[in-house]
């Protein structure tokens, strides 16, 4: 036994599935403990809300000790973050053709004389040919965020008098005003941004990727059960119960188990399809595959000496099943319950972007986060925070199960060793 | 002049015998007939070997005989009555006087299950699974020695730990504890090396002695019939072509195929050399 576990963990397709699952496995399981946020818990107004640290503002101006400090470039760096190289270029294109300047004499490097040039110069009503509305209001945006860009002054700050209404100045904020974000009360960072409905999209993730991997290991169990109680009595008795059970197999076989899967979704209807119940139903409809191959190994089994000689001990047929057949193909049945529990959660969100998944309201899936974003467009909107990381984790959960599976199938299989 | 290492025991009731014995694998162009209507009466207490070459159908005969495998037509009689094994407990009462060993001892033994279980199985099977362990261990102990192996070296231990020959005198003792009526050995010798060879054998001749069963051997070395059995059974091709006592079989072969057998065993007719069997 200690033997084969250093054989399994010596194999390096296996060490690395099983290393990639671990990761997962203890994000899942730790992260929560650090972040107690509900995961279903719509946090923001707007949505799809991009990556980044969010830092209130009130609280800054108002409760945070504030520092000074003298940064040569903070006024550079201010106007890039308004004024990138595109916008200069546009803004030089639109001189040379709409205010007819010669080319030579525009500087996009010299920030003070560009904007200088264009408030003296840029007229919104002119209309350039080839120019479309779109570009028209591109420029008259660009206007606007140039107000103010070169000022040196810091802003105002100003209440209005509870009594008089009339606006009093409360303090200036200056341009090398900071503020320590470590001392800001109300910091939310966002690491993959919020989602369609305004949510925490890691958090959800989180929750998410422990919702399927439970649906993926009941799916598997079920699969596996079934699979192996039918595949190991058929192989074993074999004579009419064999026959009956091959049959239904084959049924199983013929039907593909995505339309079986869909239909019984379908029928359960939206109220029952809690999550438990939709991985039973994927269950239900993918132990096939596991009872052909537990079926055709215990034949291969069944009448090996060992066998015989338990017989001849005495032995009943569930004693022999259990004892003599089963840790046989143990490794055989491992195998299979990580396939399976792999195609459960691909299954679950196969489902679940069909709109067949489980109910919405108390947890999301991997799935369902797919189907959501799909919903809201987000591919279209290129918010990739909203699918592209639900897509990573599930290729990494599959691709380290499918890893696991090999690693083990090498270890097992002496002929497939290199 | 036949250097038999047993004494002539006196031969009894009919214990087994069979009548129109068939059974055939596959069907249609697949079809093997692996025995054929073979008839055979075994008494008690005699030493029977069943000799043919490989592929002969003897295996396939005697997992018949042990109940194992579901004949194809025709029946078995045990103690003069027609078998019956129909159920669970029928069978086991079965297998409590019929037992058996195995050609290749490396694939006899479940490789998950240590020596111990092994042999509390057969005291289980003889009704002693309520004794206390000191006295299971005391019956393990005994059968061990019997076959000159240390209990105490075999506990905790898995039989693929063991060589080939020790595995054998394993089985040897698990028959020591089951004490059945008829011992079916499945050519036993075969996959072991030469010089267990005949440290088995005469164990199994002692055990016979010790608990007075009825040996069936099964083996393609007519030489090795002769040396320790009353009647021989020649098989050809699913069929016993040749049957009778083993001196005038052997000694006076009928058939072209026990002739054949025969010429493969150079120094019969010269002392026999035990290291050779
Ligand atoms: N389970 C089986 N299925 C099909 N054919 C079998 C099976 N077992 C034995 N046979 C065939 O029956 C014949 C007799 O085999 P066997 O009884 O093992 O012979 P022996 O033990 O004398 O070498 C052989 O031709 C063998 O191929
Ligand atoms: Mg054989």
């Amino acid at each position: 036994m200690k033997h084969l576990l250093g054989q399994i963990f010596r194999s390096g397709k296996f060490l690395f599935g099983f290393v990639i699952f671990m990761i997962i496995m203890l994000t899942v399981l730790i992260y929560p403990l650090l972040v107690e946020y509900p995961p279903l818990k719509t946090i923001s107004r707007g949505t799809f809300l991009p990556p980044g640290i969010y830092v209130n503002v009130y609280d800054s101006m108002t409760f945070s000790e504030s520092y000074t400090l003298i940064l040569d470039n903070a006024a550079t760096k201010r106007i890039a973050s308004k004024l990138n190289a595109e916008d200069r270029q546009a803004m030089k294109e639109w001189l040379v053709i709409g205010a007819e300047l010669p080319e030579d004499e525009i500087d996009v490097d010299d920030t003070a004389k560009l904007i200088d040039l264009w408030t003296t110069n840029f007229d919104p009503t002119v209309r350039l040919p080839g120019m479309t509305n779109a570009d028209r209001n591109y420029y008259i945006r660009l206007t606007a965020s140039l107000d103010g860009l070169l000022a040196t002054e810091g802003a105002t700050v100003a209440v209005a008098n509870e009594d008089t209404g009339v606006l009093e100045e409360k303090y200036v904020i200056d341009q090398t005003t900071y503020v320590n974000v470590g001392e800001v009360p109300n910091v939310r960072v966002l690491p993959l941004g919020t989602d369609n409905f305004g949510r925490d999209v890691l958090t959800e993730l989180i929750k998410a990727i422990s919702v399927s991997l439970t649906i993926g290991f009941v799916a598997g169990t079920v699969a596996t059960t079934i699979g192996l109680i039918l595949g190991l009595v058929s192989g074993y008795i074999g004579g009419i119960v064999d026959d009956l059970i091959m049959f239904i197999t084959n049924l199983f076989t013929v039907i593909p188990s995505i339309i079986l899967l869909i239909l019984i979704s379908f029928s359960i209807g939206q109220e029952k399809r809690g999550a438990f119940t939709i991985a039973v139903v994927i269950g239900f409809t993918s132990w096939v595959w596991t009872a052909r191959a537990v079926r055709a190994q215990v034949i291969s089994l069944r009448n090996r000496d060992h066998v015989n000689l338990s017989k001849l001990s005495g032995h009943s047929i569930i004693h022999i099943l259990a004892m003599d057949i089963l840790p046989y193909i143990a490794s055989y049945v491992v195998m299979a319950l990580i396939l399976q529990i792999s195609s459960g959660i691909l299954a679950e969100a196969g489902l679940s972007i069909l709109g067949l998944g489980p109910r919405t309201t108390e947890v999301p899936t991997l799935g369902l986060m797919l189907n959501w974003a799909l919903i809201y467009q987000a591919p279209l909107l290129g918010k990739w925070w909203a699918y592209f990381p639900v897509i990573l984790i599930i290729a990494l959960i599959a691709f380290s199960m499918n890893l696991m599976n090999t690693g083990l199938d090498q270890v097992f299989n002496p002929a497939l060793r290199d | 002049m036949k250097a038999k290492g047993k004494e002539e025991t006196a031969v009894g009731a009919e214990i087994l015998s069979g009548k129109g014995l068939t059974r055939v694998f596959g069907f249609g162009p697949n079809k093997t007939v692996a025995v054929d209507h073979v008839d055979f009466s075994f008494k008690k207490g005699e030493i029977i070997s069943i000799v043919g070459e490989s592929g002969s159908g003897k295996t396939t005969l005697a997992k018949m005989l042990l109940g194992l495998l579901k004949p194809t037509e025709g029946e078995i009689y045990f103690a003069g009555e027609l078998r019956d094994i129909s159920s669970h407990k029928k069978k086991r009462q079965y297998w409590q006087n019929i037992q058996a060993i195995f050609q290749d001892p490396f694939s006899s033994y479940n490789i998950f299950r240590k020596i111990d279980a092994v042999l509390l199985d057969c005291i289980r099977m003889r009704g002693g699974r309520r004794l206390p362990y000191d006295q299971k261990r005391a019956m393990m102990e005994e059968a061990c020695s019997f076959v000159n192996l240390k209990f105490d070296e075999l506990t905790n231990k898995y039989p693929f730990e063991l060589s080939g020959g020790q595995q054998q005198r394993l089985m040897i003792a698990r028959i020591f504890l089951l004490k059945p009526k008829i011992l079916l050995a499945d050519e036993p010798t075969s996959m072991i090396d030469a010089c267990s060879r005949a440290t088995i054998l005469d164990m199994l001749m002692n055990l016979r002695d010790e608990i007075g069963m009825t040996p069936i051997f099964i083996t393609h070395d007519i030489g090795l019939a002769y040396y320790v059995s009353d009647t021989v059974y020649i098989m050809e091709h699913g069929v016993f072509v040749e049957s009778g006592s083993a001196d005038d079989v052997i000694l006076n072969p009928q058939e072209p195929y026990t002739q054949r057998l025969l010429n493969d065993v150079p120094k019969l007719h010269e002392e026999w050399d035990l290291s050779t069997v």
